[in-house]
């Protein structure tokens, strides 16, 4: 059962839109003329093979790398055309966990969950406290807030760092990569707790992940990504059942072929020279 | 030289320009945007943090204590024997606590705190702004809405302003106390015949001179440890180069600064 079949359908508000976007880093293209929309309440999983532009694309949606074309909106405002004062208005409507989990290392599992809430809001500390026991009780990780980020395994940083993503109440949520790195037990059960935390929620998630299993089980919808340009966009059961030949590459993680140009060969070999 | 390597020589030594050039605007952007948080943070509701500029002090400032002393305290020792030994061919070794006092207080207090807190807390700094670029946690603050400069330069800025004119009180006095216990020694003088003539060496002058120049190595190296530790890139190697960097262009900037202040002041 994927998440569509199980979550009412997402409404058709866009709460992202992406534009004809190209970004690069310097003289080397990345993504070339990426547009895709994200719907309210649903979860959007970017999916494609390492070098495909994933990261790159995660960036731009967070304002931290900016396109060389097209435009990028959240909740309806182009993000390059926003004040300083605009952009942080913005972030606490959003959260984002880092494929590394991104934690302060100097800072306890608990002190990293409340840092967005002291920083944002006149809250006391006792509530403060209550919030962030709140959002590690969600992602199953009560009692472990005087933990320090080292002394966690590598499914509870990622959950650390869900909780701390969560902890604003944003309505948009970032997750990269939750299953990198994990094994598959780990994996399944974050994938559940996503589910889990968007029904609670009703948040609209964008995960980004090369995760096929994953990115089927969660998914309502996938982008995929093939050297930076969107393959295709569609529901679970429309991905699975593409003819296109890179996406069936993609799916029976099949290498592809590239021809042997000898000429070419040769001139890598010689840095270019005759 | 083949025409290729001298290219290849002058390409290299552009874009080593070019680089420093960037860095120095790069500096000099996080500094301006430091003093804007300091400023105006708190009618932005985002104030710099009381708790993070005193716990930047104490790392700056009260954990330098022990080394600076000590160090001080030996170069106040040093510089009073050779002077000694350098001043007695001539009859006039006595002199050499007024030539102490005033090179202490103008020149060797402020430049020995300022070696020692470039050497321990601006490559510690460097080190933890590079380690925290690599594992994301720069980015973390952005997309949380949180300024990175307000949340980790501003404090360290505040923590060197404040400390490093205090520690090179500290260094001064270390320096003062070396020389005096040589001194006394020597000249067969007491310690309060000693101080007394520091006392009639200095002028109110020579102590600002120190303190104004330790306020603006303060500065450069805070500005200098932070550039390094923001610009860090390629991993645990590049975390390194940073640090290094990061001690190696502080030392030189705060002994080429000490060289101009020297120059426009007393000449």
């Amino acid at each position: 059962m994927t998440a569509m079949e199980a979550y009412p359908a997402a409404s058709d508000e866009a709460i992202i839109e992406v534009e004809h976007v190209s970004a690069g880093y310097g003289a080397h293209r990345v993504l070339e003329d990426v547009s895709l929309q994200v719907r309210r309440g649903e979860i959007m999983v970017i999916m494609g093979g390492s070098g495909s532009g994933k990261s790159t694309l995660l960036r731009c949606l967070l304002g931290l790398h900016r396109p060389c074309n097209g435009m990028v909106r959240l909740y309806g405002r182009d993000i390059a055309a926003l004040s300083g004062r605009q952009w942080t208005a913005l972030r606490k409507k959003i959260g984002v966990a880092f494929q590394g989990g991104a934690l302060f290392n100097s800072m306890s599992v608990g002190e990293n969950v409340c840092l967005p809430l002291r920083e944002h809001t006149r809250l006391a500390p006792n509530t403060m406290q209550i919030i962030s026991r709140m959002k590690l009780e969600m992602v199953n990780l009560a009692g472990f807030e005087h933990l320090m980020p080292a002394q966690l395994s590598g499914g509870m940083l990622k959950r650390a760092a869900l909780a701390r993503a969560l902890v604003m109440d944003p309505g948009l949520v970032f997750f990269d990569e939750p299953s990198a790195g994990l094994d598959p037990i780990v994996a399944a059960d974050l994938d559940n707790l996503i589910l889990r935390i968007r029904e609670a929620t009703e948040i609209t998630l964008v995960v980004v992940t090369h995760e096929l299993e994953s990115a089927f089980k969660i998914a309502d919808r996938i982008t995929v990504l093939d050297r930076g340009r969107v393959l295709m966009t569609g529901s679970v059961a429309q991905v699975r059942d593409s003819t296109i030949p890179r996406l069936r590459n993609l799916l029976t993680r099949t290498a592809e072929q590239q021809p042997l140009d000898a000429e070419q060969y040769l001139r890598r070999l010689t840095g270019g020279t005759d | 030289m083949n025409p290729g390597g001298l290219r290849g020589f002058t390409e290299r030594l552009g874009q080593r320009a070019a680089g420093g050039v960037e860095d120095f605007g790069y500096g000099a952007l996080l500094l301006a945007e430091s003093l804007y948080w300091l400023v105006l943070g708190r009618w932005w509701q985002q104030p710099v943090r009381l708790r993070a500029m005193a716990n930047e002090m104490v790392e700056v400032g009260v954990m330098a204590i022990p080394v600076l002393s000590i160090l001080s305290f030996a170069n106040g020792a040093m510089m009073a024997m050779q002077g000694i030994y350098t001043l007695r061919e001539f009859g006039a070794e006595s002199q050499v606590i007024t030539g102490l006092a005033v090179s202490v207080t103008r020149e060797f207090g402020v430049l020995m705190a300022g070696i020692v807190v470039a050497g321990r807390s601006g490559s510690a700094i460097a080190a933890r702004i590079g380690t925290m670029q690599m594992a994301q946690e720069i980015d973390a603050l952005r997309v949380m809405g949180v300024a990175p400069v307000r949340y980790l330069v501003s404090p360290i800025l505040v923590a060197f302003v404040v400390m490093m004119p205090l520690l090179t009180l500290l260094a001064d006095s270390m320096a003062m106390l070396g020389g005096g216990l040589i001194s006394m020694r020597e000249l067969d003088i007491s310690f309060a015949t000693y101080l007394e003539r520091v006392g009639s060496a200095l002028t109110p002058a020579d102590l600002w001179q120190g303190l104004v120049k330790s306020l603006v190595f303060g500065v450069l190296i805070a500005v200098v440890a932070t550039t390094n530790g923001f610009n860090a890139s390629k991993g645990a190697e590049g975390v390194g180069r940073a640090t290094t960097r990061s001690v190696v262009l502080s030392i030189s900037a705060i002994v080429v600064a000490d060289m101009l202040f020297t120059f426009f002041l007393i000449l």
